[in-house]
């Protein structure tokens, strides 16, 4: 074995224990701040992963919009809607333990089909040199969505704009 | 290289945990970010895929762009939600939040 394939399956266990370990922090952590910052850490965890994947603009997204905006935006929820939850009960529902039975059932049956799938992956050569995509990918990213998919790109500008506003005056205070 | 396998093993635990925590928890909060883990997950799935299976066409990265672009605009209005209704019903609890319960 090589040591780069050394080097990149050591990675591949940290961002691994980083990921799932701060996911299970988030759904197990008996307060709900933690929980925002276990996110934190999975979600850096999926940065190291797309680092990986040589997705670097999407490592960057990642860290900008996941990190920078929607956990931010999570903890401040937290923070306004806080005092009723700060010291209750537990954080889980009754039915925690269907729950957790469902979603043990739902990945042992991912698991099991995705591990017997043939997936049709490039042949080794194509994956280890960096093909023109890889190397250039920041350039063909902007080129592809502004040639192919511009439609999806305009509407997504769209759904934004919706959203911002929708934001805007669902959280507005009403005055009476 | 990382075997396609272990990715999409990886990004489908990371799927279950999610969705284990939108089916558990109490707090409305806890549920969006729940949702997040699993949209997470998907994104994973789909560079894992692009960089595996079409590495010339970046088809998967675009895909992940849009799943982000959504996710954003989810957690803006899901939490604007859960604000407004914290402050008409003095709670986040889901259970509570049973107004339009027929």
């Amino acid at each position: 074995m090589p040591v780069d394939q050394i080097v990149k399956t050591v990675v591949f266990v940290i961002f691994t224990v980083m990921t799932l370990g701060g996911g299970l922090g988030v759904v197990v952590s008996p307060r709900i701040f933690h929980s925002a910052l276990f996110l934190v850490l999975s979600f850096a965890g999926v940065v190291g992963y797309y680092v990986l994947l040589d997705a670097g603009f999407l490592a960057a997204v990642q860290l900008l919009i996941y990190i920078g905006a929607i956990a931010i935006l999570i903890l401040f929820a937290i923070m306004l809607s806080r005092g009723l939850m700060a010291e209750r009960q537990s954080q889980s529902n009754q039915q925690w333990w269907i729950a957790a039975l469902v979603a043990l059932l739902i990945f042992v049956v991912l698991a099991a089909v995705l591990w017997r799938v043939d997936w049709p992956v490039a042949s080794q050569q194509a994956l280890a040199s960096p093909s023109n995509a890889i190397s250039q990918e920041g350039s063909q990213l902007g080129r592809d969505l502004l040639g192919p998919y511009v439609i999806p790109f305009e509407v997504a500008s769209v759904l934004l704009l919706v959203a911002l506003i929708g934001a805007v005056i669902l959280a507005r205070e009403t005055e009476s | 290289m990382i075997p396609l396998h272990w990715w999409l093993i990886v990004a489908a635990a990371l799927f279950c945990i999610g969705l284990y925590g939108v089916l558990s928890r109490k707090n409305a909060i806890g549920v969006l970010m729940g949702i997040e883990l699993m949209l997470n997950a998907v994104n994973v799935n789909l560079v894992a895929f692009w960089r595996y299976i079409t590495p010339q066409v970046l088809t998967g990265q675009i895909f992940a762009i849009f799943v982000i672009t959504v996710a954003a605009a989810e957690a803006a209005v899901g939490l604007a939600i859960i604000i407004a209704a914290y402050r008409r019903r003095d709670t986040v609890i889901v259970d509570e939040l049973d107004i339009m319960r027929w």
